[in-house]
């Protein structure tokens, strides 16, 4: 649990060195893609909070091909405040894009899909509102076989 | 390719005003990611599906932007409240341009 939180906390203040321009590479150095800056990208440089979103995945996939992946956002929903995307990121993966959701007006704010794994990693989704504040939550999944190429 | 096949259940059809409607579609696609080599040792070029939408009576209510980690015969699930009766118009479009369409009816009363 506490390598978790040192993730997390890794990752909430890399993001904003890089948003603030202080530019130094954010993250830790096992990620083998550009992560940090996809995150930025959607963000607009603004600073996710850990909170309101929940990822769900298995804690063990044995096939790293098709892993079930959940992903909600807590809360109310506002007029002025209301979810408009979620950004799910791999940052083990070659790519770390994973999948992007759209959400409208008319949206319950969750949604679900299968992923591909490369490896063992923690998975990190990123909530951005209509407001343009951002939420992400951060989740480790150890994969057995590995999905990706191959 | 093979004609892909959508598949599309919502959990009703005939629904209130303010109800939630989930949404489970299935698609049959490869998802070549473009990182796989084939027997002779040559990268199999990236085909995927980059883009799902779902539409009522033309208005979005759920889009997906999917990228190569996405799996084989991407399967998408999601939930809304529908506000009027209409035509549900799925769209799923890959690298190559292949569009896949598919419709559902829903009554709201």
């Amino acid at each position: 649990m506490s390598h978790a939180l040192n993730r997390r906390q890794a990752l909430a203040v890399g993001a904003g060195a890089c948003a603030a321009g202080l530019g130094f590479a954010a993250g830790p150095a096992l990620a083998v893609n550009d992560y940090a800056e996809e995150i930025i990208k959607f963000t607009g440089g603004n600073k996710p909070v850990g909170a309101r979103v929940k990822l769900d995945l298995p804690e063990l996939a044995e096939n790293g091909n098709t892993v079930s992946m959940a992903v909600k956002v807590d809360g109310a929903m506002t007029a002025e405040s209301h979810l408009e995307e979620i950004l799910v990121l791999a940052p083990n993966n070659p790519n770390a894009r994973v999948v992007r959701f759209r959400f409208s007006p008319m949206s319950v704010p969750e949604a679900a899909t299968r992923i591909r794994l490369a490896e063992s990693q923690n998975v990190i989704a990123v909530a951005k509102m209509s407001d343009g504040t951002c939420f992400f939550t951060a989740r480790e999944i150890k994969v057995t076989i590995g999905g990706c190429g191959g | 390719m093979a004609e892909i096949k959508p598949r599309i259940r919502l959990d009703k059809k005939d629904v209130k005003k303010g109800d939630t409607v989930e949404v489970k579609t299935l698609v049959s696609h490869d998802m070549e990611t473009g990182l796989r080599h084939d027997a002779d040792g040559k990268l199999v070029p990236r085909l995927i599906i980059n883009k799902f939408t779902c539409e009522l009576n033309g208005k979005l209510v759920f889009e997906c932007d999917p990228e190569s980690a996405v799996s084989a015969n991407p399967y998408f699930q999601f939930k809304f409240k529908p506000e009027e009766s209409g035509t549900l118009k799925f769209t799923w479009i890959d690298d190559a341009g292949t569009t896949t369409e598919a419709t559902e009816t829903i009554k709201v009363s």
